[in-house]
């Protein structure tokens, strides 16, 4: 999980989903880099992501890591955002049975995770259906 | 005119019946419904709090006012259940929308009239030309201790309010606050749990200060009841608005748009400002609407808006408060319901 700093460098991504769009062939890195992938660009303007997609595949953990032990079992999944980038969140407020491929989501400003009672609180994104 | 420009509304899906509280606690649930009008209340998901559901009503808040959210120069939050003691909910929110650096942040503490106050001071720094717009959220996720009456209503929810003087949806016509010094309803610092002074609550705090709100308005705009299409009360239970508008000469068929209580609980901060967000999702240009507040402590804040040719484009940009609390709910039993509300003592 990450450090309070790591976590705020990371501010424009968890709660704006800000991301880099290359200037020559519009390739959307999320997060930013510095080098497109697709074109070797060095030059990207600031974007913000789409905030609903379509589920492409999911995973229900159900053994999770120690911090989300309350949670379990819960959904992960990769969705397909209205701009063509892939994005991996949590999947909440979906009963078993709803969540499948091809389910339209929307993007939520969700709490992701406490460092105990005392320690900071992580926002971030999470999908919820459409 | 200055008044508001977009406004929003988030409640989360979960709901517990009045009867799922009772049966646990050996209560009287005909008594909560009948004599309360009390039926079920929204209960927060563990990853939901004041700051998220604040987030998620300003995103619905600026979509309808289409503004760029750098040029919002002021954010309030205001709840009882501000998720850190020290650090406030308004920079997360600033941050999430978008909103920062160049912004005056603050968090707002008055029971369940920290939305009002909010409103009030956002308002009035675009009225004097400070901001260009102001955001005001009264968002809410608060706990009754376990069996206290204060459980069957204790709900959670968040309504956002972006003012401005352009691209108004609802002109600001008048404002009046009126406040005493009155112990109905506090909590201690460390308390988990607030406390009430029972009957008290009643006669010398909710009607005493919203009648004197709602009469004091209607005198400095030299109005009476029936010049109102809506009014808003603060929503306790589903009984006091009812009584409180009988009081005043206002109607059912005014209050009842508004009233959300019944099916949502009391959302606190976020009760009387739902109540407007609803209200505002069916009404017409030209149409007048009071809306008057209560937090313990005690005061009231009233507000006069009169709905703009605007209004009926926005309606749809966003979620409408009926459907969010009609649409897409999920009943939960008492025990998830304190392993969410964090009732149940686990092991370090
Ligand atoms: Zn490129």
């Amino acid at each position: 999980m990450p450090n309070p700093s790591k976590y705020w460098r990371e501010i424009p991504q968890r709660y704006r989903l800000e991301a880099g769009k290359c200037t020559k062939c519009g390739f959307i890195a999320f997060p930013p880099r510095l080098v497109c992938p697709q074109c070797g660009n060095r030059k990207f303007e600031k974007t913000k992501l789409a905030d609903s997609g379509t589920i492409l595949t999911f995973t229900i953990i159900r053994v999770p890591p120690h911090q989300f032990e309350d949670q379990a079992p819960y959904a992960v999944g990769i969705a397909e955002l209205d701009d063509g980038v892939r994005l991996t969140a949590q999947i909440v407020d979906c009963d078993s049975g709803v969540l499948k491929i091809g389910m339209r989501v929307r993007i939520e400003f969700r709490k992701i995770y406490e460092e105990g009672a005392a320690g900071v609180i992580y926002y971030g994104y999470k999908f919820v259906p459409a | 005119m200055a008044g508001i420009v977009g406004y929003g509304a988030y409640i989360p899906r979960n709901r517990i019946k009045v009867e799922e509280i009772a049966k646990v606690w050996g209560a009287d649930a005909p008594g909560y419904k009948k004599g309360l009008m009390l039926e079920e209340k929204s209960v927060p998901s563990p990853d939901q709090d004041t700051i998220t559901m604040a987030v998620e009503a300003s995103k619905n808040a600026l979509k309808r006012a289409g503004i760029d959210p750098k040029a919002i120069g002021a954010v309030y939050v205001g709840s009882e259940s501000h998720p850190y003691a020290v650090k406030p909910s308004g920079t997360v929110l600033a941050e999430a929308i978008n909103a920062t650096p160049e912004v005056h942040t603050a968090d707002l503490e008055f029971a369940c009239k920290a939305g009002t106050e909010g409103m009030f001071i956002a308002l009035s720094l675009v009225q004097v030309g400070a901001v260009e717009y102001g955001l005001a959220v009264g968002a809410d996720t608060s706990q009754g201790a376990p069996g206290d009456a204060l459980e069957y209503s204790a709900a959670a929810g968040a309504a956002a309010f972006i003012f401005g003087k352009d691209k108004v949806v609802a002109e600001a016509l008048q404002t009046y606050s009126f406040t005493t010094d009155t112990p109905d309803f506090w909590r201690r610092e460390y308390q988990y749990y607030p406390q009430h002074g029972g009957r008290f609550t009643g006669d010398p705090a909710y009607f005493k200060h919203i009648t004197g709100a709602a009469e004091g308005i209607l005198a400095k705009a030299g109005m009476k009841p029936a010049d109102f299409d809506y009014v808003i009360f603060h929503q306790p239970n589903g009984k006091f608005p009812f009584r409180v508008g009988e009081m005043l000469g206002f109607t059912k068929k005014q209050i009842e748009p508004g009233w959300l209580v019944s099916k949502l609980g009391n959302t606190y901060s976020a009760s009387s400002p739902l109540g407007l967000t609803a209200t505002l999702d069916i009404s017409k240009p030209g149409d007048m609407i009071l809306i008057v507040s209560y937090g313990s402590g005690a005061g009231s804040d009233a507000f006069i808006f009169r709905v703009t040719e605007r209004i009926d484009e926005v309606k749809a940009l966003a979620p409408k408060t009926r459907d969010l609390l009609d649409k897409n709910k999920v009943y939960i039993d008492y025990g998830v319901y304190a392993k969410y509300r964090r009732k149940i003592r686990k092991a370090e």
